[in-house]
């Protein structure tokens, strides 16, 4: 469980988040939703330690954030942020290798080959093993970096919006991915979506942020409604049940 | 097979220019004499075989102290000649010479050493607030960073009338090497291996400090690891033989652009072409006016933009 407790952030006199208090349950898919600029990115990066907790605390199972070494974290934890940006020219195998790293520190076992062919499997990345990041397109470089964050192996994995740039494909098979995850390895998964769409029909839990406050949380079912989801984005928003799926449809 | 061919070309191109630096000069030596000939003999000892691995530890130290500072700073166009680490290091020298002229080279160099640190400390506080998405502000301020720094110098070294030590400190040449007073480029030498044993670490670094953090690195660590190589790298290379300039740039980006940037497997071939050009470099200048010596970074000056002009405007291929 990630227990979030009276966590505020300010960037200089800007309150970016106020007073966030929250559970992420184990074992589940969470969806982190709401409009640009709702601190979902600041939240996340606290969680994960690469932003300094101001006031609050933040705790991932036993580990406190803030407290825990650089490594153990690791070990506990990988994300994969929104913006990947590489100013470095590594292969894509090369990069998922180092997802690794924080469990052979460079010194790669059989274990380490067998992890890394598999995240190139699963996200399909075989046929780009050998290529520059910089001369992959951006959607391809994304799932290099969550193939890496897949290689690390943690109980958790928080991730900023991976499914910016993907292609409709893509974006299914990674969030079936991200299902069997934790159905099936009982992995802990926090994913930041804009596409209300993939949160309905793949998260078990919703967190629903807004101006750096918390707006909503609760079971997927019990609290994407109509009306929760209208006043989150201050815009029309209807669910549409067909036999089998609810769409949420918003574009008109 | 394909990824061990630049380590193979590299060595055997060291190993060619080796020979050839060793054999080429004002005196004459040729390999069937020099065995019997005891004054060739000394030639060979006092001066070419220094000379010659003095050019190789220059050049292998500063292309390694180049692409550290390339990853670290994340930006392709920087190196300690365009940083204001070379202007700092000479700062420290002139304060040095003036101040306590009679400390052993040791000492010198370790002050020109702290101001350099002191003068990439003032970089990296420089370019904190750049916009990440403009990635040419950085070399830019470090350009105008480094003048303000080398003018101070020159100012200073004017009123204390020590403007020919300036000459010799910017100016990177071999020919006052002999044995007894290059050794302590080993040092230099030494600092890259050391860097070859961090080598994921800098290649993790690379990835920004958000990444490495989330992978488990000790980012500040290896930041000052890595700072503290360049500056030192940069103080041996001043105080024994004069700057060198683009080699820690060249060198780097041209590696990067055929091997990409994972230290672990490119350092070597780094280390290797920095050593490989600078040699060349100075090669080149003994025997371009023979018997006058033309100084091996104006050489390289001439060299090294020429093989970063094809390396900017080749096609790259699929
Ligand atoms: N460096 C910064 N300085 C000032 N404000 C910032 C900075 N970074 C982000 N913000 C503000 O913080 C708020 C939350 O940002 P973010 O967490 O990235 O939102 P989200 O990921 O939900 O779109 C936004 O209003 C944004 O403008
Ligand atoms: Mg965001």
């Amino acid at each position: 469980m990630i227990d979030i407790s009276g966590v505020s952030y300010a960037i200089g006199k800007a309150q970016i988040l106020k007073d966030v208090s929250l559970h992420i349950p184990c074992g589940q898919i969470t969806a982190l939703i709401g409009p640009n600029g709702a601190g979902k990115s600041t939240l996340l990066n606290l969680m994960s330690g690469q932003e300094p907790l101001q006031t609050g605390t933040v705790s991932v199972d036993a580990l406190h954030i803030g407290q825990t070494r650089p490594r153990d974290l690791a070990l506990k934890m990988a994300v994969v942020a929104q913006h990947v940006g590489v100013a470095s020219r590594l292969r894509v195998r090369d990069l998922i290798s180092f997802g690794r790293w924080p469990h052979n520190q460079g010194r790669p076992t059989a274990a380490d080959h067998t992890m890394i062919a598999q995240a190139l499997d699963r996200f399909d990345l075989n046929a780009l093993a050998d290529r520059f990041l910089d001369e992959v397109s951006g959607g391809q470089r994304q799932r290099a970096f969550v193939a890496m964050a897949y290689a690390q192996d943690t109980d958790w994995l928080l991730l900023d919006e991976p499914l910016n740039n993907l292609d409709l494909r893509h974006a299914s098979r990674l969030m079936a991915e991200l299902h069997r995850l934790a159905r099936e390895q009982d992995k802990s998964i926090v994913i930041v979506l804009h596409d209300l769409n993939y949160a309905v029909a793949w998260a078990d839990h919703v967190v629903a942020m807004k101006n750096g406050a918390l707006a909503f949380e609760g079971a997927t079912q019990k609290v994407t409604n109509a009306e929760n989801l209208s006043a989150l984005y201050d815009t029309d928003v209807r669910l549409v049940q067909t036999e089998d799926e609810v769409f949420v449809a918003h574009h008109r | 097979m394909l990824r061990t061919r630049p380590y193979l070309l590299t060595g055997l191109a060291l190993l060619i220019l080796s020979g050839v630096s060793i054999f080429i000069g004002v005196g004459q030596l040729s390999l069937g004499t020099v065995w019997h000939d005891p004054a060739a003999l000394q030639l060979l000892w006092i001066s070419r075989i220094p000379r010659t691995l003095a050019a190789l530890l220059v050049g292998s130290s500063i292309a390694v102290a180049g692409v550290i500072m390339q990853l670290l700073v994340r930006n392709r166009f920087v190196e300690p000649g365009t940083t204001g680490t070379s202007e700092a290091a000479m700062l420290g020298l002139l304060a040095v010479t003036i101040l306590a002229p009679g400390w052993p080279i040791m000492a010198k160099m370790i002050v020109a050493a702290c101001a350099s640190l002191i003068g990439i400390a003032g970089f990296f506080a420089l370019i904190r607030k750049l916009p990440p998405d403009q990635p040419l502000m950085i070399p830019l301020v470090g350009l105008i960073y480094g003048g303000i720094l080398g003018a101070a110098a020159t100012f200073i070294a004017f009123q204390a009338d020590l403007i020919q030590y300036l000459g010799v400190w910017m100016s990177g040449e071999f020919s006052g090497v002999l044995a007894g007073r290059y050794e302590l480029l080993w040092l230099a030498g030494g600092l890259a291996v050391l860097a070859y044993l961090a080598a994921d670490q800098f290649t993790v670094a690379g990835l920004g400090q958000k990444a490495s953090l989330s992978l488990g690195l000790r980012y500040g660590q290896v930041l000052t690891l890595g700072v503290v190589t360049v500056a030192l790298v940069s103080s041996l290379v001043i105080v024994t033989v004069g700057i060198l300039p683009f080699i820690g740039l060249v060198v780097p980006n041209i590696v990067s652009r055929l091997m990409g940037d994972n230290l672990r497997q490119t350092l070597p071939v780094v280390a290797g072409m920095g050593a490989g050009f600078v040699l060349l470099s100075d090669i080149i200048g003994r025997v371009a006016r023979y018997p006058y010596e033309i100084p091996a970074g104006t050489v390289f000056g001439v060299l090294g933009a020429v093989v970063f002009l094809w390396l900017l405007l080749r096609k790259p291929h699929a």
